[in-house]
């Protein structure tokens, strides 16, 4: 009796462990039963280099150029802010700071991460986008350049967190080897152990990338979200996730601009999924 | 040429900048709306339903909303979570099948809000039929949290010394007696953090719930599974960008109850794994 | 009488053989002392007689190890590990209480009556010489005693199975010389009742407790004799040079 339960738990467990998988594959077979049905009438070329976002049109233009390259532009904007500051927050929390100040501050950054995102979207409205307006003397403040800055406070604590643990986990003997030869603490990070922990710092930006791309609420509510091509940084954009999350509400189910919407869903799995298959192929080339 | 003294002092300088760039901004957020959300909180605001179109009242049914979908979201995600953890600390092997689930979670774990929120919809919403109603919302943060679950459950069930499983096997004790008596009592304490981290990522998640639960003005408590209900991010976003002339007061104060329910949770979720290292009995 | 019978016994981790051809015989009630320098395969050996080396991935193994006359591979894992108990090398209590982590197996092999469960406890403690030392405060974390009382409490958790055998991995091998004198007269009276097996590091201790001892190198039985025998005549020359010191 004993043995039948275990047996029973066990086929369980096993069960579970294999639901991550079974999850998603079922994501993706979802998004393309909904999805696929776009392709019947426009071609997959149109669909990704097309430059006309006009769903409600008559007949309907489901191009998505436009938004690909607000999503490129403003995750740039937020890549080159958080990359530097997120990797020198990392080497300043990993081997400058004192171990006390080291708590809290990596406390505080796993807060930051916590900040659900429609706060820093609506925190952005109200303090960011008024002041850039100002500044740069434009019509409106909701800019891609008002969304990388607060995207790039969502990517900071990815980058933060894994960068730190990268520099954390080289052996202490690479840096004792280094200081005994007289190197300054300085000169050994620079030389040893940045260099130690290059995969692990760039699978750091890689998954900070990540979320900036796959951000929705924030970005929605502070860039503007024209789906025109961007010249500027300083102009509205919208980017793919933004488009299916202001735009879903409306879409009739089964029609044209909801398969173009799902669509657009299959486009963003298959770029977290590269992301994130590549930075995990780099977090385990050290070891 | 400079002493390789001062350019240490000047770069550790510009670290030191730069996790001020980001510590102060952090700070100035929170400081933010504590200052400008505090006035507006009340008890009305926090027990009465949103009155004249949300620009005044309290946003209870946005409170409870959140509650419903993220206490749903967990009692999906738990099970299978820690079961899946278990799994993958004491039955993997080191192959090919569990270098694909550890592929699958990082995945999971990486797959963009909004996405959730289109497979919630297409699954949850249109093909099992449940409409937009907590049952499809909580499923779909269900998915969503669960490589948070299993990830940290995985390292609290990993961190039990493998000798006191070695004890309970040479004592004749199976493996699931092990796992039941041994690993996990000692694992709890991860597992509950883990578990609140959820929480707290589901508690504050929208682009999920878009489509799936999220009721744009609901003014009464939902009654079943299959009801909607209004959550309080994606409240937020409608006061602060669908309605217009609704009072900074109130904007301010949602965004604080907000963010208190979400750090709230994760400092629980920290204090209980600092307290639980500092006691570790091994 | 013969409790165990190892025939012809080979043992591989991957593709390192860690036990070589090994043929003995472990008779009833006598304390079988098993020395070797480090790596000889002294634990592996121990660990094939309640099957615990194949919780291990790439481990093998080829030849028999028989409990009773009986192929051990035969006998249900957490029977035979009921029937053969273990003592490790660092004392390694659970992170449970004195008491719970006595009653631990007979709890798992469904013991629930609480006055039975004190009996168990009571009389394995006191086997183990440890219950007057502990009898107040059995509800305290084990991790309060010393290692030479947490030893002996794992003692006592193998007794509390009632075992036939028991197997000792080197078990005073973290302790200082006065709890060391009292595990050794545990070992001693508890002849009466077990067989037990004793993997040394501390040639003087098998020495003074063994019937008989065995000394292995390189995976190889080298000799098994009385323990007279080995100390003051042993036939070959490296079981000579080994007791001596002269390499370990």
């Amino acid at each position: 009796m004993r043995k039948y339960k275990e047996f029973v738990i066990e086929k369980l467990i096993l069960l579970c462990g294999l639901a991550s998988i079974f999850f998603v594959l079922l994501i993706f077979l979802f998004l393309l039963k909904e999805g696929i049905s776009l392709f019947s009438t426009i071609t997959l070329k149109r669909f990704l280099f097309g430059k006309n976002w006009y769903p409600i049109s008559d007949p309907a233009e489901l191009e998505i150029l436009p938004l690909i390259l607000g999503s490129f532009w403003v995750t740039l904007g937020a890549a080159i802010i958080s990359i530097p500051i997120g990797v020198g927050c990392a080497i300043y929390i990993a081997e400058v700071a004192h171990p006390k100040l080291k708590e809290i501050l990596k406390t505080g950054i796993e807060l930051l991460a916590a900040i659900p995102s429609v706060v820093l979207g609506f925190i952005g409205m109200v303090t960011l986008v008024p002041w850039v307006k100002e500044v740069f003397n434009l019509p409106t403040g909701l800019t891609a350049l008002s969304g990388s800055v607060m995207l790039a406070f969502m990517a900071m604590p990815t980058i933060v967190s894994i960068a730190e643990d990268a520099l954390y986990s080289i052996p202490k003997t690479y840096k004792e080897g280094s200081l005994a030869l007289g190197a300054t603490h300085w000169q050994t990070i620079y030389r040893v152990l940045l260099p130690a922990a290059s995969s692990g710092i760039v699978a750091a930006v890689m998954l900070g990338v990540g979320r900036v791309i796959g951000e929705t609420m924030a970005v929605m509510m502070i860039t503007g979200n024209a789906a025109l091509l961007p010249h500027s940084i300083l102009q509205p954009v919208r980017t793919l996730t933004a488009t299916i999350a202001a735009e879903m509400g409306e879409a009739v189910v089964g029609s044209e601009h909801y398969f173009a919407l799902f669509a657009i869903g299959i486009v963003l799995f298959i770029i977290s999924f590269v992301i994130n298959v590549t930075a995990d192929t780099f977090l385990h080339k050290k070891k | 040429m400079m002493s390789s003294r001062t350019s240490e002092k000047i770069a550790f300088l510009f670290l030191f900048l730069a996790t001020l760039l980001i510590v102060v901004p952090v700070g100035l957020i929170i400081v933010i709306i504590i200052q400008k959300g505090w006035p507006a909180i009340s008890w009305e605001f926090v027990s009465d339903i949103p009155r004249q179109g949300m620009r005044a009242g309290g946003i209870f049914p946005a409170i409870v909303g959140t509650i419903y979908i993220v206490l749903g979201s967990i009692i999906f995600a738990l099970p299978i979570g820690l079961l899946a953890a278990i799994y993958l600390s004491e039955y993997a092997k080191n192959n090919y099948l569990n270098r694909m689930i550890k592929l699958a979670i990082v995945n999971l774990a990486g797959v963009p809000s909004v996405v959730y929120g289109l497979f919630g919809l297409a699954i949850f919403v249109i093909f099992f039929k449940f409409g937009a109603s907590i049952l499809s919302g909580s499923l779909t943060l269900a998915i969503m949290i669960l490589p948070i679950i299993i990830t940290t459950s995985r390292e609290a069930l990993e961190s039990v010394p493998y000798s006191f499983r070695e004890v309970s096997y040479s004592i004749g004790a199976s493996k699931w007696q092990t796992i039941r008596h041994i690993v996990l009592p000692n694992a709890i304490p991860g597992i509950l953090t883990g578990t609140i981290l959820g929480l707290g990522r589901a508690a504050g998640e929208t682009a999920p719930i878009l489509f799936t639960v999220a009721a744009f003005y609901l003014p009464q408590l939902p009654k079943s599974l299959f009801d909607q209900a209004m959550a309080l991010p994606y409240h937020l976003y409608v006061i602060s960008t669908q309605v217009p002339n609704v009072d900074e007061k109130v904007r301010y104060g949602t965004a604080l109850v907000l963010l208190f329910l979400v750090l709230f949770m994760n400092l629980v979720a920290i204090i209980i794994r600092y307290q639980f290292r500092k006691k570790k009995k091994w | 009488m013969v409790k165990f019978s190892i025939k012809n016994l080979n043992a591989w981790f991957n593709s390192t053989q860690v036990l070589d051809s090994i043929n003995l015989e472990i008779i009833t009630h006598e304390i079988l002392g098993i020395i070797g320098p480090s790596n000889s395969g002294k634990t592996t050996f121990l660990r094939m007689c309640n099957r615990l080396n194949e919780l291990e991935s790439f481990f093998r193994m080829t030849g028999e190890v028989e409990l009773d006359g009986e192929n051990s591979n035969q006998i249900d894992s957490q029977l035979l590990r009921k029937r053969v108990g273990m003592v490790f090398a660092l004392p390694l209590p659970l992170p449970l209480s004195i008491f719970d982590n006595v009653a631990y197996g007979a709890r798992i092999h469904g013991e629930t009556n609480r006055k039975k469960l004190a009996d168990i406890v009571e009389l394995a403690l006191t086997e183990a010489y440890l219950w007057e030392e502990v009898k107040d405060r059995l509800n305290s974390s084990a991790f309060k005693l010393s290692g030479g009382q947490q030893q002996r409490l794992c003692i006592a958790r193998t007794l509390a199975v009632k075992p036939e055998v028991i197997l000792f991995d080197e078990p005073c091998s973290g302790l200082d010389p006065i709890s060391t004198a009292k595990v050794e007269d545990a070992m001693l009276k508890l002849k009466k009742n077990y067989t037990l097996v004793l993997v040394t590091n501390n040639v003087k201790q098998a020495a003074r407790v063994a019937d008989r001892t065995a000394f292995f190198l390189s995976g190889k039985l080298i000799e098994l004799d009385k323990t007279e025998k080995i100390f003051t005549a042993p036939s070959h020359q490296k079981t000579d040079d080994y007791i001596r010191g002269k390499f370990g």
